[in-house]
């Protein structure tokens, strides 16, 4: 991965003039070392090479800048932007920020696709963005410098214009000369002492329309001929259609068509009010298939039993099962997470339009290529030929990085079978429960103590479905590359990937998700059982890892760790280190008569290197502990007889306003490693809380959610 | 033929009366601002106001906006300029947006009948509406600085 990040570092620039009149900065990326050899051993040269255009200058002045990757609430909108403006010294006012479009020119820079995850955005950007700018203004100064003939080192950039004495042009004015200049290879960044923007901060640029409904999401898609389309989907996954009746759906004011899709039977109509309508009155049979075995109730019993057998091996130390018999003392925990589902506020919805041999679609997505990709191969035509249009997404947390394009697909599927252009909907209930789910997990956990209470051996199965593209190693990440290992003699880390036909996917944090709660919880069992304090036995198992304990220490002091607390409040604590970031939290709990938990304050610790935009990485802090809370606390995707049980927000409980806790975030001064602040921020929270339940009540939690359990009971 | 009023505008349309209010106002009259959520009171994306009450759209028959007065978001200023608005821009409250608008109108009315909010009352006018973001800190304290602002007259 780093290599690949080198890569951008060694760009090289191209200019021209785009379609518009005016400069257009793009980078030249060369291939990652093992493609380049064999594109090039099939002939072509510069073919290798992918352009990336990032941004425009107009003679107008308009500076637009194109992102890479997809808004969806974590602020990139603003922060890419802010990358930019450092260097090219424009002025907001005249800066339009949009979605790029599905283009190998938009590739992340770090991993070869286009992809806006694994909170990663502002540490993958960081360079490139910049020299963006960067290279802009350089070439503007180079224009005004011929221009008035004098040394571009005697100009000066502010406000969108160069100036050099008396002489003053705007940088819409010097847009077309600049244009015509040789690209420039070698592009010297501002040192850190310069920056104006990154970490002193910004407002969000997408805030104003974000108050007043001017904000367009994927489902606000309207225009001329365009209908609205709603599925009905089999009551268990993967179930196909037999047969069907549209009659009465038909006779519904306003459908105009009902058609069937490999996923189920779409009605088209009008508004979708009709077009539920018409869903209400279709009848349609179902061969329900294989899932209908999937049942929650005995899931737990079959990992348990799969949990005793063959498993990949992830890490493997020294040896557990002998080290084990020498224990002092040994711990065992299994510990369960149901199936979690995104539920992003905005419903999974995509808007296609065919004409000809060309296809257009607009959506909220994550991964624009491999959607564009998808339509095309039910098209049957090349990826060129659909273009994809990123709108806000309403949400996302990873459910719209789908690798099987399902909801784009449907779409497509259904604007290619009605021959018209449509705008799918999903409902509520269709979003809910269309799998794609974080996967339920079992922990299966063997620790030995040696005489001091520290760790001799650890023993760790996680047991659950894999997600894409993952042969089971992932589904311990957080264990295997956990900090603690080290300083544990024998360990080993195995992983069993169930085969079950319930689609799985990434949800924000991802494998960190749940290993973070098994391996935090464990922490505070081995402190106490070793009788010390949890932040001083965490201290001794992360020796020499600054970072690690750096936001350790930093949340112990800033949440007054160990100090009185009012009556029945109490204190836990877990840290994580996930997305090449470093977090702590402390959560401040107690339990009302009811016995149930009352969460009142997280206090938390990040260290993500340079926060570019301060008070973007504690909004993103706040939101991953909110929405790790309401996992933690509330949610639970379970199934009967192959049936998701769930279908709306009444009987799938999301944390809200009355269950929010108050958040302080502190983040550590670092010029280290950037990483990501989406996701970081989710991990520690359910453990800090199970944590502070244990020091109220003795309680181990052992089962998720637990934010309905009886405490006192 | 049903006659509404939305924003102070005057509307015809031709839809059956028990159609919900939010696909009227989405779907036939073009105004996307209001956002579908659950379609079943779970959410509160679809808020708007008719008259002075705050209601959910997306349960709420376009008969029962007949002779009443609807205001959406596009109607609660015409420049950003509401205390709400303001007090949301001052602390950078949304995040994805998308339960936006319905938060705003929820604490409009709020805002209507208790100008000096407490947390707690905060804490219940709001608790119908998700927020998946967990923007729920900044929009408590966006409401205050709302709630003062609205004293002081001013919008800065």
């Amino acid at each position: 991965m780093n290599d690949l990040a080198n890569n951008s570092r060694r760009s090289f620039l191209k200019t021209g003039v785009g379609l518009g009149t005016g400069l257009i900065i793009s980078f030249m990326i060369p291939a990652k070392a093992g493609r380049l050899k064999n594109i090039l051993s099939t002939g072509p040269t510069v073919a290798t090479f992918s352009p990336n255009a990032f941004l425009s200058i107009g003679t107008d002045n308009k500076i637009k800048v194109l992102l890479a990757h997809a808004e969806m609430g974590q602020g990139i909108w603003t922060t890419l932007t802010m990358l930019i403006a450092e260097e090219l010294d424009a002025d907001f006012k005249d800066i339009e920020v949009e979605h790029a479009p599905a283009d190998k020119a938009f590739f992340h820079s770090a991993w070869g696709m286009q992809l806006t995850g694994g909170s990663s955005t502002t540490w993958s950007e960081f360079d490139r963005y910049r020299k963006a700018g960067a290279a802009a203004r350089i070439l503007l100064v180079q224009a005004a410098a011929q221009k008035w003939g004098v040394k571009p080192s005697d100009c000066q950039t502010a406000n969108g214009f160069v100036t050099a004495g008396k002489n003053k042009l705007s940088y819409g004015a010097l847009a077309t000369a600049a244009a015509a200049l040789k690209p420039i290879t070698n592009i010297p960044l501002r040192a850190k002492e310069e920056w104006k923007y990154i970490g002193k901060g910004m407002k969000r640029l997408d805030a104003p329309v974000k108050v007043n409904g001017k904000a367009k999401y994927g489902i606000d898609m309207q225009f001329e001929g365009m209908f609205t389309a709603v599925v009905a989907h089999s009551p268990v996954m993967k179930g196909k259609v037999t047969s069907f009746d549209a009659a009465k759906a038909r006779l519904v004011k306003g459908v105009v068509d009902v058609v069937q899709i490999p996923t189920g039977v779409a009605v088209i109509a009008d508004n979708y009010w009709a077009a539920l309508q018409g869903k209400k009155a279709l009848q349609v049979n179902w061969d329900l298939g294989e899932n209908v075995g999937v049942d929650s109730a005995t899931q737990f019993d079959l990992f348990t039993t799969m949990a005793e057998g063959k498993n990949k091996q992830v890490v493997k130390t020294g040896d557990t099962a002998a080290a084990i018999k020498n224990a002092s003392k040994t711990i065992e925990a299994a510990i369960t997470f149901p199936y979690l589902a995104h539920a992003a506020m905005e419903p999974l919805n995509c808007t296609v339009k065919i004409t000809g041999d060309k296809c257009e679609i607009w959506t909220g997505t994550q991964m624009p290529g491999s959607d564009q990709s998808a339509a095309a191969v039910i098209l049957k035509t090349k990826p060129e030929n659909v273009s994809v249009y990123t709108q806000f997404l309403g949400g996302a947390f990873g459910r719209r990085a789908t690798v099987d394009a399902d909801f784009v697909k449907e779409a497509v599927h259904i604007a290619k079978n009605s021959g018209k252009f449509i705008k799918m909907v999903w409902s509520r209930e269709d979003d809910m429960q269309a799998g794609h789910y974080r996967p339920s997990m079992l922990h299966t956990i063997k620790i030995g103590l040696d005489a001091t209470g520290m760790p001799l051996s650890w023993h760790h199965i996680v047991t659950g479905q894999a997600l894409p593209m993952d042969d089971g190693s992932g589904t311990a990440e957080g264990i295997s590359d956990s900090p603690y290992l080290a300083a544990i003699p024998n360990h080993y880390v195995g992983t069993i990937s169930p085969k079950i036909d319930i689609p799985v996917l990434w949800l924000r944090s991802v494998g960190h998700t749940h290993t973070a709660f098994a391996m935090e919880t464990m922490m505070d069992e081995l402190a106490k059982a070793a009788g010390k304090d949890a932040v001083e036995y965490r201290q001794l198992l992360l020796k020499g890892k600054s970072r690690n304990l750096g936001v350790i220490n930093l949340v112990a002091e800033k949440s007054g760790w160990g100090k009185a607390l009012p009556a029945g409040h109490f204190h836990g604590i877990a840290a994580h280190e996930s997305f090449r970031s470093y977090c702590a939290q402390v959560a401040e709990i107690s339990i009302d008569e009811n016995g149930l938990i009352k969460v009142h304050k997280v206090t938390c610790a990040i260290d993500c290197g340079i926060a570019v935009n301060p008070d973007g990485v504690r909004a993103q802090i706040e939101s991953g502990i909110i929405y790790a809370l309401s996992g933690a606390l509330y949610e639970k995707i379970t199934f009967k007889q192959g049936k998701v049980q769930q279908s709306n927000f009444n009987n799938y409980r999301i944390l809200r306003m009355n269950e929010s806790p108050v958040i302080e975030v502190h983040i550590v001064e670092s010029t280290e490693q950037m990483g990501g602040v989406g996701e970081p921020g989710y991990p520690p929270a359910p453990p800090a809380v199970a944590n502070a339940v244990f020091a109220a009540t003795g309680k181990r939690i052992r089962n998720l959610p637990f934010g309905e359990t009886n405490f006192k009971a | 033929m049903i006659q509404l009023t939305v924003n102070k505008k005057q509307y015809n349309v031709d839809v059956p009366s028990e159609m919900p209010l939010l696909w009227v106002i989405r779907d036939v009259l073009g105004l996307t601002g209001t956002k579908y959520g659950c379609g079943v009171a779970q959410c509160g994306a679809c808020t708007i106001h008719l008259d002075e009450e705050a209601i959910r759209s997306c349960i709420t028959p376009v008969s029962k906006a007949v002779n009443k007065t609807i205001t959406t978001i596009e109607g609660l200023s015409v420049d950003n300029s509401h205390p709400l608005q303001v007090a949301w821009l001052l602390e950078d409250a949304p995040q994805c947006g998308y339960c936006q608008s319905g938060q705003i109108m929820t604490a409009a009315k709020l805002l209507q009948e208790t100008p000096n909010p407490t947390e707690q009352d905060i804490d219940d006018a709001m608790s119908g509406n998700i927020c998946r973001c967990g923007t729920y800190p900044r929009i408590k304290k966006a409401i205050q600085t709302a709630a003062r602002l609205q004293k002081t007259g001013g919008t800065k």
